[in-house]
């Protein structure tokens, strides 16, 4: 899948000297530009941050012991949204140039992907300064999500209706998540933290699957579930800000994903937590790959793919219902 | 004595909740916690094994002052069955694996598996092992939760009214198998409860809460008529009934109804 989301393309390259290329041997200095500086990052970029993002999903999920959770839940992709929106309108981030192929470029990309990051992490901040006053109770937690994300939409409105015609389109394109944007060093980045997340969300499966038993098991299988609560939840929101910075908003795989896996192996976070990751990294390289094909030359930002093949697929599944 | 508790105290908004509550109990008993709604019976039961934090008083537990003990070596200690048990999608052997999570290092050992299998057999309830505990009966999963509070290997069993949920031959069932393993592994149990006819019938010892302290505190002598009626307010004739103690409640309403019955007829 890898190699085959690497060879198609406006160029294709045939998926045996992709192969060749990427075992070190140089077909062509034109394929190995390619493959090395915009395939290779864009499909490794879409497997980390479906993982990460489905993982981030299938943690919140259990902790906040609501169906519904996902980085959407607690505002955090508003809040990114919103930070890249300020950035662009009122930091002037966002002169943009509009090339032939209707391709937009951020004038300053670092310092929009860096205030995206600051209003990711202001969003947890002040979801974890609530739980801090009111107990990490789940409900408290996904309701100050619900209402993050309402007043940074409104705060992204709001600006996006000041700002001139480039500003808008800057702002618009930038919501629409896009694995294409990274470079090598974020990539790293990225991996390194989704990496790490998956470890130890690995490590703590048990403690989930206490928590999904109710609270007072948990407590008196020995968990203490609010540090559990509180520690999964910085966790999940930092592997979702660092996504949702690097590559903008990307839904409904951290949404769904988990669900998805959820129908076919169960509860178990022994093996829900791995198989969110896999699938996660699976579906949204499928969706990349897909994004890149449909309308081709054009491509289409990875986001609108995801939510239009995940939906149906997550409506078969809900109807079909659990495998005996 | 495996389970003694001093002046326990509990505070709720600085609200007294719980005062000054004191017992014991020996290993091969149960002990039923009885009162009125509202009265503290199930926070009395999560001070015990520190689900909430009592304010003051002391708590042992087989010669070990619960205060000084971490979560997880509390958990090795003391079992604890909620009142209501959550399902979700994973099989009956998952879900009694859990409760081996105070023994679990890293991974599941040989051993844990073990101990899981001997208690599906002990509970007889291997046919369970593979269904999926949302689509298993109430009382299958009530069984399901006492059994992962047994893989604990608990030296004192809590649980939170085990029947209110069952019919009643599951009630039966339930109360039997605690009996059994309460006298069989020589720990002892501690259920709150609402019926008084089960817990005459299975319970060595009774508490009776009253206003956040114990009322009465003993064997079976302590269950009087005038005691029932000052705990819960309402006037109750005592019986036997093919050789076991019952409550049945004389209800004044029901002494009112007859009146209004007699009054209401054309004599």
């Amino acid at each position: 899948m890898l190699i085959y989301s690497i060879s198609v393309g406006a160029v294709t390259i045939p998926p045996e000297e992709v192969l060749k290329t990427m075992l070190g041997q140089s077909v062509s200095t034109k394929w190995d530009s390619i493959i090395w500086n915009i395939r290779l990052p864009q499909a490794l970029a879409a497997i980390v941050a479906g993982a990460g993002l489905s993982v981030a999903g299938v943690v919140m999920q259990s902790i906040l012991r609501n169906p519904l959770g996902s980085p959407f839940t607690l505002g955090i992709s508003n809040a990114g949204a919103f930070g890249a929106a300020f950035s662009v309108v009122i930091l002037g981030s966002g002169k943009m140039q509009s090339t032939v192929a209707d391709a937009v470029i951020i004038n300053n990309p670092y310092l929009t992907t860096m205030v995206a990051f600051v209003f990711c992490l202001l969003a947890t901040g002040v979801i974890l300064l609530i739980s801090r006053i009111r107990g990490a109770l789940p409900e408290v937690m996904v309701l100050a999500g619900v209402a993050l994300s309402s007043l940074f939409t409104a705060g992204t409105m709001f600006l996006q209706y000041f700002a001139d015609d480039t500003q808008l389109a800057a702002v618009v394109f930038w919501t629409f998540g896009d694995v294409g944007r990274v470079n090598w060093l974020e990539l790293e980045i990225m991996t390194g933290v989704v990496l790490l997340a998956v470890i130890f969300f690995i490590a703590n499966c048990w403690n989930y699957n206490a928590i999904d038993a109710g609270d007072e098991t948990a407590k008196s299988l020995g968990v203490n579930v609010e540090k559990i609560r509180l520690i999964g939840m910085v966790i999940a929101a930092l592997v979702s800000a660092v996504i949702v910075a690097f590559l903008g908003v990307i839904g409904f795989v951290g949404l769904i994903c988990p669900h998805m896996v959820r129908r076919v192996i169960g509860d178990d976070q022994r093996y829900l937590i791995p198989g969110s990751t896999l699938l996660g990294g699976i579906l949204l390289l499928v969706s990349d790959t897909a994004a890149r094909l449909i309308v081709s030359p054009y491509v289409l930002p990875v986001s609108v793919l995801t939510a239009f093949m995940g939906a149906p697929t997550f409506i078969y599944l809900l109807l079909r219902g659990y495998r005996r | 004595m495996i389970l003694s508790v001093e002046e326990l105290q509990f505070l709720y908004r600085n609200r007294e909740i719980l005062h000054k509550i004191a017992f014991s109990i020996e290993d091969g008993e149960i002990v039923a916690i009885l009162g009125p709604n509202g009265v503290g019976k199930t926070t009395l039961l999560k001070c015990l094994n520190r689900i909430l934090h009592p304010k003051g008083g002391a708590i042992n537990i087989d010669g070990e002052n619960l205060f000084d003990l971490g979560t997880m070596e509390i958990a090795r200690l003391i079992g604890y069955v909620p009142q209501h048990v959550e399902t979700g999608r994973l099989t009956a052997f998952d879900a009694v694996l859990l409760g081996r999570r105070p023994h679990i290092k890293w991974d599941i050992t040989e051993k844990d598996l073990r101990i899981v299998d001997s208690v599906f057999r002990l509970l007889s309830m291997e046919k369970l092992r593979l269904s999926c505990i949302d689509e298993i009966s109430g009382g299958e999963l009530q069984k399901v939760a006492i059994a992962r509070s047994l893989v604990q290997e608990p030296k004192v069993l809590l649980l939170d009214e085990p029947t209110s949920s069952l019919d009643l031959k599951n009630q039966v069932e339930i109360l039997a198998i605690i009996r059994q393993i309460v006298l069989e592994h020589r720990i002892a149990a501690v259920m709150t409860m609402h019926d008084l006819n089960q817990a005459l019938r299975y319970a060595d010892r009774f508490i009776f809460l009253k206003g956040g302290k114990v009322h009465a505190h003993g064997g079976v002598e302590v269950i009087t008529s005038e005691m029932i009626e000052e705990v819960y307010g309402l006037p109750v004739v005592i019986g036997e009934i093919a050789g076991m103690r019952c409550v049945v409640p004389r209800s004044p309403e029901w002494d009112g109804i007859d009146d209004q019955l007699k009054k209401a007829r054309p004599v």
